[in-house]
């Protein structure tokens, strides 16, 4: 998470000599328990009180500044009221939060200050750390500006429909994206709002943080997701993904994210019952937030350069996390090369969901035959190597194969195993259909997917012996130019 | 009403693209090249070899070429060639 911190201040110059300051609010005891310790302090030395609630409290200090616009308490970076802090020239010398008695002798540099109260009782929190108000505060102070174009929304007008009438919406309605709810989806971040991430296709736009908060905010994510949207951007930029071909593809194929590691289970995705479905937030708006900036960013718009015959669902959003809670079973990222651990993105080129009924197996070895089964209709029937495809392995199936003690690396080998068949049912013309693979292979056992263009991921809810297939792009034919990208999170 | 106006960010670009209006085909094809790019489809060059031998037994001069890949953009020298020699492309497609 980021601080937007206030720039420094050199405000003190009216005041040559030694001087302090307290920041207080009437709506805490211990702020009431200092009270006199401020009109002892104020007696013989400089004191200037900033209340950040009520200018009258407190009742018996002389002067007290109004700060309940907080702008005092945020450029000195108050967490705590009180805090008592000792100015020398223009420096901050030394500074006391809560009531702490020899602290403050120390600060105040007065034996025998507060004498006559407990030696300690904490502070209470700074209304400047109230939640969305450090965000609030670096927008009217300036210490965060945007640079994203302002759009001012007349009384009349609603904010939604503009968004529409803009050409920002994927259909669906989109959060507006207010100054407020970019800065706390910036807060999400330690990257700065202008860094640029890079160029979105089609158009090759450069895309910097700030867009994509803007994006994210509209998606409908929370600021805690925003590592995991800024992981998904970078996959998709990487140049072997081939974002670009995959937008513009006549196939029905978009990026497909499945989130892996701890930041899974501390933003509360959804790698349980109805994983691939509706009804968890941050699977919901994560993929789209990719979806909307490729369009709004980058220029990717359905019937323009989107050329895709029919589409799926998927392209609204489509991102689920994997079930990672049995450590017998390795999770993907870690079998595509990340360290255990840790949290990652792994982007595939995906279509829809094609559900597998498999309750009869009664042995591993069968199981993978069952599954096969439903795999070779990926594509076609009839063509190997043009597709890839995710199994996601529900944990009815993954229970079948673990008590035979299988894992990750059994699991994949005994379905490349199934998936072998024979050249002469695939050749073209076989069976009566002019699709299929060359006829130079009829006496091959044609394997049906490209090495590491099979991700079994494990996902879903107990009850049903049935698992799910999602086809993957046609252009996977090309392993050199198109793969499957896993991408570490910057947390 | 609102005390303070009501606030969105741009989530575009940003940038206004430019619409140019598409040059008006040559009137003939004589004495002008005529450019085939094939984007490395299956099937592409059956059907820019059919083109262009209707091309030559018409007399028209025709260049031949590729980009690397149909799944990403042509590269930029491909394109300043097709600017260099021709007059004219067409852009092949197949499966």
């Amino acid at each position: 998470m980021r601080i937007f911190a206030a720039p420094p201040i050199g405000e003190y110059k009216e005041l040559s000599q030694e001087h302090f300051i307290a920041v207080v609010k009437r709506d805490c005891e211990t702020c009431q328990l200092v009270e006199p310790v401020l009109a002892e302090l104020q007696s013989g030395a400089t004191l200037t009180v900033y209340s950040q609630d009520d200018p009258t409290f407190p009742e018996s200090v002389r002067g007290v500044r109004d700060d309940t616009a907080l702008e005092r308490s945020w450029q000195l970076n108050i967490q705590t009221v009180p805090t008592l802090i000792r100015i020398d020239g223009d420096d901050e010398a030394a500074r006391a939060e809560g009531w702490v008695r020899d602290e403050w002798q120390t600060v105040a540099r007065r034996a025998g200050l507060g004498s006559e109260l407990p030696a300690f009782q904490p502070g209470c929190g700074s209304r400047t750390a109230d939640p969305g108000m450090p965000e609030r505060l670096a927008l009217r102070y300036g210490a965060l500006q945007l640079k994203a174009r302002a759009i001012e929304v007349a009384d009349e007008q609603d904010p939604m429909e503009i968004a529409f009438e803009r050409g920002w919406s994927d259909g669906l309605p989109i959060v507006p994206p207010t100054d407020l709810r970019v800065a706390l989806m910036l807060s999400g971040t330690a990257r700065k709002a202008d860094e640029v991430i890079g160029l979105i296709p089609p158009n090759l736009v450069e895309c910097t943080v700030e867009k994509a908060a803007i994006n994210a905010v509209m998606a409908g994510c929370k600021p805690e997701y925003f590592p995991v949207v800024l992981g998904v951007i970078e996959a998709a930029l990487r140049d072997e993904f081939s974002m670009h071909g995959l937008l513009c593809t006549l196939w029905f194929a978009g990026p497909v994210v499945i989130v892996n590691g701890p930041i899974t289970r501390r933003i509360g995705m959804n790698s349980g019952g109805n994983a691939l479905g509706q009804g968890n937030r941050a699977n919901a708006t994560i993929g789209r937030a990719l979806q909307l900036l490729i369009r709004n960013v980058g220029g990717g718009v359905p019937g323009e350069i989107d050329r895709s015959v029919l589409g799926n669902p998927g392209k609204y959003t489509f991102c689920f996390a994997e079930d990672e809670s049995d450590p017998d079973w390795m999770p993907l990222n870690v079998a595509r090369g990340a360290t255990p651990g840790s949290s990652s993105v792994t982007l595939f080129h995906g279509d829809g969901v094609q559900g597998i009924q498999a309750w009869s197996a009664r042995d591993p070895e069968e199981l993978c035959r069952a599954l096969a089964a439903s795999l070779w209709a990926v594509c076609h029937p009839k063509i190997a190597g043009w597709s890839g495809a995710i199994l996601v392995l529900s944990p009815e199936h993954y229970l079948m194969y673990k008590q035979a003690g299988w894992q990750r690396a059994d699991v994949e080998a005994g379905l490349k195993e199934a998936l072998k068949r024979p050249g002469k049912d695939l050749v073209t013309g076989a069976h009566g259909i002019a699709e299929g693979i060359d006829p130079s292979r009829a006496d091959e056992m044609v394997d049906k997917f490209n090495d590491g263009q099979l991700l079994v991921v494990r996902a879903g809810g107990r009850g049903g012996a049935i698992s799910a297939v999602i086809g993957g792009w046609t252009a996977h034919r090309r392993p050199d130019d198109v793969q499957i990208v896993t991408q570490e999170i910057q947390l | 009403m609102r005390n303070e106006p009501y606030i969105m960010r741009d989530p575009t670009a940003e940038t206004s693209p430019v619409m140019r209006e598409r040059r008006p085909p040559p009137p003939d094809l004589s004495g002008r090249t005529v450019g085939l790019l094939s984007i490395s489809k299956e099937r592409s060059d059956e059907f820019l070899d059919t083109v262009a031998s209707e091309l030559s037994s018409r007399g028209i001069t025709v260049a031949r070429f590729r980009k690397p890949t149909h799944t990403k953009p042509a590269p930029e020298a491909v394109l300043q060639d097709i600017v260099e020699q021709c007059d004219v492309v067409v852009e092949g497609l197949a499966d």
